[in-house]
């Protein structure tokens, strides 16, 4: 009630008022400016930097150096452990929003919270959890050992660490947007009839496709991108264990710049993809949102 | 009541089943099991490490550089929210969307460049080390790099506030005849402050747990420019789990600690919004 101006009232006053509550050109040029400038050379010089050192020797020695066995092996690596997290913990998301949004429960904000944990871990912390748990003198070392069952130090424990510190995003991105949503449209489907799977299936996930795209590609991110946790439990063997990430920090530690700049642009593009995507998503989000206002004017 | 009604939908059991049995293997489990291990350690032993020499020194590093990537954080990106959300100037959208580039950018990789942009023959080194301002294997390069990663944080947190602004409170402000810099700082600054202690408080969070990025701009050393997650690493190449997890277990109390925080923070920022 309080913030009750109507939307066009306000921007109505908002044209005839600006005098008063503007800054002067010359400082709106000056702060525009300093955002500008800082913009560019904290984060686009940066980003162009990555690329111009990957060329530094040239477009074949940078052919050449992605085309390291050992490189292209964590790349291999790399898109393999993202395909093994992204979809656990799609479904994890799906899942933990549809119970956490669609019904009241004591510890409700327990459990968003408990969901929202491995954000606030160190990744190092999240790798030495797994090493903890599995490696030779952790609390399942022995019994593993003793089964010849390998999981630090091998792509097991990559995984696991990975999905640890992929975990929320999903999750987290869809359950404000399906807590805002409610459930009449569910309700309604319900009493004509559609079983629990058709409803979630024909009006819940319709409804929320974009968030649930936009989560899948930041967890996507993360997951490729991770360096912290999977440092621990590699290992660190070129051409087996080495993620894309590490390889980076191996050839960086070998004072190959050409060969860690090459795969860094790897990241780099993947940086860029993401960042398109999200802003493409972003947007539509914000046309559909808008629309489903026009449609169906709020009850009272 | 919404209660009632929306415990009409089907598949609560199973979807909260699923939820709690993921979520229990996947995080809780294996943190327990850090928590046990640690307490099988006596305090003798968990204090020598968890609070030695070289500890206490990546602690005072690691919370101090993270403190001044917060702050500055906090200061620059007030300016950006400020100029993203108040002026439209060509290429507003495309800043905008550039201000996430840290968090899509993986750690290793934002290490990797920016190591090499400030050191003696970087574009920016080339310019900056002549001048003495050594940003490369420097405690100064360990902010920056924190600075870097977190620097979504403040932008994003203080945007959507900036947007709600009631602009009436500024335009009673003028009329009172209060200048635009008297106005930001006694009527706008107060009402962003919940907000911009919480953007602060997600930077500082992100900057205590960060390794990739430090670890190719920093020199590593022991007692002199070693963070505390290079500790913890340390101890676990030596194979020295309890130390490694001792270290570990103050890192988590100070994350709970930061948690618990922004939850405060927040829950005061949401009273101050409709």
């Amino acid at each position: 009630m309080a913030g009750g101006i109507p939307r066009t009232a306000r921007a109505a006053g908002d044209a005839k008022s600006r005098r008063g509550i503007e800054e002067p050109a010359w400082m709106r040029r000056v702060l525009i400016g300093l955002a500008v400038a800082f913009v560019g050379v904290f984060l686009l010089v940066p980003l162009a930097n990555v690329f111009a050192q990957a060329m530094a020797k040239g477009w074949p020695a940078y052919q050449k150096s992605l085309g390291h066995p050992d490189t292209l092996a964590s790349v291999r690596l790399t898109l393999l452990v993202s395909a093994c997290c992204v979809p656990l913990n799609l479904v994890f998301g799906v899942i933990a929003a549809w119970a956490v949004a669609k019904f009241q429960f004591r510890g409700k904000a327990l459990l968003i919270t408990l969901i929202d944990l491995p954000f606030s871990v160190s990744p190092v912390v999240s790798g030495l959890i797994y090493v903890v748990m599995f490696g030779a003198q952790g609390v399942l070392g022995p019994w593993l050992d003793a089964r010849d069952i390998q999981i630090i130090f091998a792509m097991p424990g990559i995984v696991l660490a990975t999905l640890f510190v992929t975990f929320p995003f999903v999750a987290r991105e869809l359950i404000p947007l399906m807590e805002a949503q409610g459930s009449d449209a569910e309700q309604a489907a319900l009493t004509l009839g559609a079983s629990g799977w058709q409803t979630f299936r024909h009006v819940t996930l319709p409804s929320v496709k974009w968030g649930l795209l936009y989560g899948v590609i930041l967890c996507n991110a993360r997951a490729m991108g991770e360096f912290g946790a999977v440092s621990v439990v590699s290992g660190h063997i070129s051409g087996v264990t080495e993620t894309l990430p590490l390889r980076i920090e191996k050839l960086h530690q070998e004072y190959q710049a050409v060969g860690a700049f090459s795969a860094a642009s790897l990241l780099a593009i993947l940086a860029l993809v993401t960042l398109g995507l999200k802003t493409w998503l972003e947007r539509r989000q914000a046309i559909e949102h808008a629309r489903g206002q026009n449609d169906s004017p709020s009850l009272p | 009541m919404a209660t009632s009604r929306a415990s009409a939908l089907p598949g609560f059991g199973l979807t909260m089943g699923y939820t709690l049995a993921y979520l229990g293997l996947v995080v809780l489990l294996p943190l327990g099991a850090l928590l046990i291990r640690v307490t099988s350690m006596t305090w003798a032993d968990f204090g020598k490490v968890a609070f030695s020499d070289r500890a206490l020194a990546a602690y005072r590093l690691t919370f101090g550089a993270s403190f001044l990537a917060a702050s500055l954080n906090a200061v620059l990106g007030t300016l950006l929210a400020w100029v993203l959300t108040r002026y439209r100037f060509p290429g507003r959208k495309f800043l905008d969307a550039l201000v996430d580039f840290p968090f899509a950018l993986p750690t290793a990789v934002a290490g990797l460049t920016l190591a090499n942009l400030f050191s003696q023959n970087g574009w920016l080194g080339r310019f900056l080390v002549p001048l003495d301002i050594r940003l490369a294997y420097t405690t100064g390069g360990i902010v920056m790099a924190l600075t870097f990663v977190s620097l979504p944080f403040v932008v994003r947190t203080l945007q959507p506030v900036l947007e709600d602004f009631e602009v009436e409170l500024e335009e009673a402000a003028a009329t009172l005849g209060a200048g635009r810099w008297r106005t930001f700082r006694s009527v706008v600054l107060p009402a962003l402050l919940p907000a911009l202690l919480t953007g602060f408080a997600l930077a500082f969070a992100r900057a205590v747990g960060e390794y990739g990025s430090v670890i190719f701009i920093s020199t590593n050393k022991p007692y002199v420019s070693e963070i505390t997650p290079q500790v913890i690493m340390g101890w676990l190449d030596q194979f020295e789990y309890a130390s490694a997890m001792a270290v570990a277990v103050v890192m988590l109390a100070a994350s709970f600690a930061i948690l618990v925080t922004i939850n405060l923070l927040e829950r005061w920022a949401s009273r101050f919004q409709r």
